[in-house]
């Protein structure tokens, strides 16, 4: 538990001063690393460093440093949030690395998520893709009790499975096509496996899916990818239900 | 000056439908006319301009992360309250009413609190129509679970994930009006302004955190619902973004802030493990529903792993000082009550601050299935963090800074002391009292967003002529000059610290002398050091790059120099507070027993401060509260 080793890290990061930059990686050194700093928080000490030396600080995304925003958004050594499953880059501690170690330290990288600075993208075409449909048209008061529609508990279950999607675009970044079909897939499939989200289910499906287009994301090849990458464990069946869902919606 | 809450007369149970009812409206048609900006996109924010949005408003929305769905309610995790009495315990909304008085240690508005308990209904029946997945029965109805501070169980709950789901929720409803077209949303822009023009609020002026660009904002009403500001302790549960710095735009605009010294310390947070560290991970209150608080009864025994601890030799705290509530005490107490033991050198882990929440008991009782099925994903967390097996060992807790009850003064229609400057949410000070009792936040900024803002604010705009968008006013401009000032200031001075050494120094003097427990003596030290400390922020802080570009440092600075000056207005509260209340205690104002003494002959108001520039003293002022339907008794959970 208290073990006072400290490591040494070397860091490849990716620099780019803004989008149209075109942007290089940069080698540095942090030292003085235990088990129990968090991976931002080795990012941390770097950049105190960086700014100390009058060099310009690593951007990145972060806030909640819990898990729960969705902000932080790093390829760690070519893994979405570095590879440990179910895990933001947020909640990824030191005690995976070992002393001596060289990461590689890149944005998430897809034709929808420019690149705004070093390692922060631009993720709002996945509000747009909610804006098209990710949701059910209730105004706010006048709706029904909370228990006048019954629920049964594996539906329930299995739209909470969906809902728990962070938004954070692990999926879209680690997708050889750049696809936000887990993303996607999992918000129509909340929806769909409520009685809530039953009566606008067919326009939902399709607006949702062409905003996925028109935002320029890629389509689904099923490697699996985004459901490795995902931090909340997103399931794949999702998709297949976004499929299904699509399908029905045709006719 | 004695300050009016604007509160309605009359029973209580009628006050918020008769005072509904006597609100001016603004017809449909009209309602294109007004402008209104929301700042901050949380669930009071999030809800609020979705709701007026529908109504019809032109809404434009701001907040500083790059989308509205990832604001700080999110992190919330255990549930929320609500008096639908579906299990048959015994709740009401009366009770819910009497509980969040008490709760606060009777230091809200009562009228506010019953408006609050009234809608708490509406609030679920609102979120499952928008699909939120709360927890169900196997029959397919609505489940609950308890919460500290009450005796039943009101609490809804998505997994471990409450606050993220009803986020989702609100950030869906925001969406679609954003589809619509009645809501524009500007995301990753930080407020660094109120602009007010012949005394009443009429925008905004913003940094666009991705070009440096200041931009102004200009509406017929302004609200704010930008959270709170407990990470003034540095290490606190907030995300790492949260700050006061919108909330002290305001505040030196004129707005008046009330009570800054109610802090809330969560009991159950994950101990500090090193110097390094960036923030503090709570583990929700609902744990204490199954979870049993110990510490070693023998001095001894502190550093023996937990389970060679025998049962005779644990210290079950919370179930031997508070029977009837036991491990469901208050936040405040339980809080409080662990700082004891481990200053009685009976705590555990790193320098003895820490206990054990121990799950043993329960996991005996249903089974480990049945407590991963409850909190599988705190488990998670707390290994993520620890690399310890929350159940094979008890888990190991501290308290950490949560939440600020205080915040700007608002009337019953949430409106501040500017005309047109509205507060929601944890930004204003008006139903938690000195303390707030768990899953109440979650329902305090929807009840303000969904079910309070839609009316009141139609009471406002009916009363005065649309205005138009134009920020063509010299206060604009002026606005836009003094703060592009600040951050040349800023990025001048090129001295030898960084911003976040500024940032725990000023943290670790706030945790230590105004924090859970405060004297006279530790206040004093902490108004002598801080503005010494905000002096050399200002002649040797190092900020890197330039204003003109995405710019994290100068964002931290601007949020440091803001914490830096508030800082001093909530140890002068909390010394001139000569009382304990809630998560306010003062070591000199304490029972035998260790318990708050509150003094209710002097102290019975609301505390509202108003800004008289930097080097002078701000002005007090005072709203009496009124208990007219709970009696005032010493709040007591044994």
């Amino acid at each position: 538990m208290s073990d006072h080793k400290t490591m040494t890290i070397n860091l490849v990061v990716w620099r780019q001063k803004n989008a149209n930059d075109t942007g290089k990686f940069e080698n540095y050194t942090v030292k003085g690393i235990t088990e129990h700093h968090s991976f931002l928080e080795m990012l941390d000490v770097l950049n105190e460093d960086l700014i100390k030396a009058g060099k310009q600080p690593v951007a990145f995304d972060h806030d909640c440093r819990e898990g729960i925003c969705g902000m932080c958004s790093q390829v760690i050594n070519g893994m979405p949030h570095g590879g440990q499953e179910r895990t933001t880059v947020c909640q990824l501690h030191m005690r995976k690395f070992h002393d001596g170690d060289t990461i590689y330290i890149e944005p998430w990288r897809a034709r929808a998520f420019p690149i705004v600075k070093d390692l922060v993208v631009d993720r709002e075409a996945l509000d747009k893709i909610i804006q098209a449909g990710g949701y059910t048209s209730c105004h706010t008061g006048g709706v029904p009790d909370g228990n006048a529609i019954l629920i049964p508990k594996p539906a329930a279950d299995e739209a909470m499975d969906a809902a728990e999607c962070i938004g954070c675009g692990a999926c879209v970044a680690g997708c050889p096509n750049g696809a936000a079909m887990l993303f996607t897939g999992a918000k129509v499939s909340q929806f769909a496996v409520l009685p809530q989200g039953k009566a606008e289910a067919k326009t939902r499906v399709t607006n949702m899916v062409q905003a996925m287009k028109d935002c320029g994301f890629g389509n689904c090849t099923n490697h699996y990818e985004c459901m490795a990458a995902c931090p909340k464990g997103i399931n794949v069946k999702f998709i297949a239900r976004m499929n299904r869902e699509y399908l029905k919606a045709q006719f | 000056m004695i300050l009016d809450g604007k509160c309605p007369t009359g029973p209580i149970q009628q006050s918020w439908d008769k005072h509904r009812f006597d609100l001016k409206l603004v017809n449909p048609a009209n309602k294109r006319k007004y402008n209104v900006i929301v700042v901050g996109t949380g669930l009071a924010g999030g809800a609020a301009a979705a709701s007026l949005g529908e109504l019809g408003y032109n809404v434009q929305a701001f907040c500083y992360q790059d989308s509205p769905r990832r604001a700080h309610s999110i992190a919330a995790q255990g549930g929320i309250n609500a008096a639908k009495a579906y299990p048959n315990d015994g709740d009401s909304i009366y009770r819910l009413f009497y509980d969040t008085i008490k709760g606060g240690d009777f230091r809200a508005r009562e009228a506010d609190v019953w408006r609050l308990a009234q809608v708490s209904n509406n609030i679920i029946d609102q979120c499952v129509a928008q699909g939120v997945p709360f927890a169900r029965d196997y029959a397919g109805y609505l489940d609950n679970r308890s919460f500290g501070g009450a005796q039943v169980s009101r609490t809804f709950y998505a997994r471990g994930q409450t606050g993220q789901q009803l986020l989702l929720g609100a950030y869906s409803a925001l969406s679609r009006q954003i589809k619509l077209g009645t809501v524009k949303m500007y995301a990753r822009r930080e407020m660094l302004d109120l602009v007010v023009v012949d005394g009443v609020a009429r925008g905004i002026t913003v940094r666009n955190l991705v070009t440096g660009e200041l931009e102004s904002y200009a509406a017929d009403a302004v609200c704010l619902a930008t959270g709170g500001y407990v990470n003034v302790f540095y290490l606190s549960t907030n995300a790492m973004g949260c700050s006061v710095t919108a909330k002290w735009a305001a505040h030196k605009k004129g707005a008046y802030f009330a009570n800054p010294c109610y802090t809330q310390i969560h009991p159950t947070c994950i101990p500090q493990a090193g110097d390094y560290q960036s923030k503090l991970t709570l583990m929700s209150e609902s744990l204490r529903n199954d979870g049993r608080c110990w510490v070693p009864k023998k001095k001894e025994d502190c550093g023996k792993h937990p389970n060679d601890v025998a049962e005779e030799d644990r210290d079950y705290y919370l179930e031997r000082k508070y029977p009837s509530f036991g491990n469901l005490a208050p936040r405040d107490i339980a809080s409080r009550a662990a700082k004891e033991q481990c200053d009685d050198a009976r705590g555990v882990g790193p320098g003895g601050r820490g206990v054990y929440l121990d799950f043993a008991t329960s996991i005996k009782r249903v089974g480990a299935d049945t407590i991963k099925e409850r909190y599988g994903n705190l488990f998670e967390m707390y290994e993520k963090i620890t690399d310890e097996d929350g159940y094979k060992r008890p888990m190991r807790m501290y308290p950490a800074p949560h939440y600020s009850m205080g915040g700007l003064w608002v009337d019953y229609n949430l409106m501040s002391n500017i005309p047109g400057l509205f507060v929601l949410g944890e930004a204003n000070f008006s139903v938690h009292g000195a303390n707030r009792l768990g899953a109440s936040a979650l329902m305090q900024g929807l009840a303000d967003g969904y079910f309070v803002i839609p009316y009141t604010i139609g009471g406002y705009l009916a009363g005065v002529k649309p205005v138009g968008t134009s920020t063509d006013a010299a206060e604009f401009k002026q606005s836009k000059e003094e703060v592009n000032g600040n951050v040349s200031k800023l990025l001048g001075i090129n001295g030898k610290k960084t911003v976040s050494e500024f940032m725990r120094e000023l943290g670790g003097l706030m945790w230590e002398n105004c924090g859970m427990a405060r004297s006279n003596e530790s206040l004093n030290i902490n108004l002598k050091k801080i503005p010494a400390l905000r002096e050399e922020f200002w002649q040797n802080v190092k900020v890197t790059g330039t204003g003109a570009e995405f710019n994290q440092d100068l964002e931290n600075a601007g949020r440091t120099a803001d914490f830096l000056e508030f800082a001093e207005l909530m140890c002068r509260d909390a010394l001139h507070r000569e009382e304990s209340c809630g998560g306010h205690f003062r070591t000199e104002h304490q029972y035998d027993d260790g318990e708050a003494m509150r003094d209710d002959s002097n102290f019975c108001y609301a505390g509202a401060w108003e800004f008289k520039g930097m080097n002078n003293e701000p002005e007090l002022h005072k709203e009496p509260l009124k208990f007219e339907n709970v009696h005032l008794a010493v709040r007591s959970y044994k």
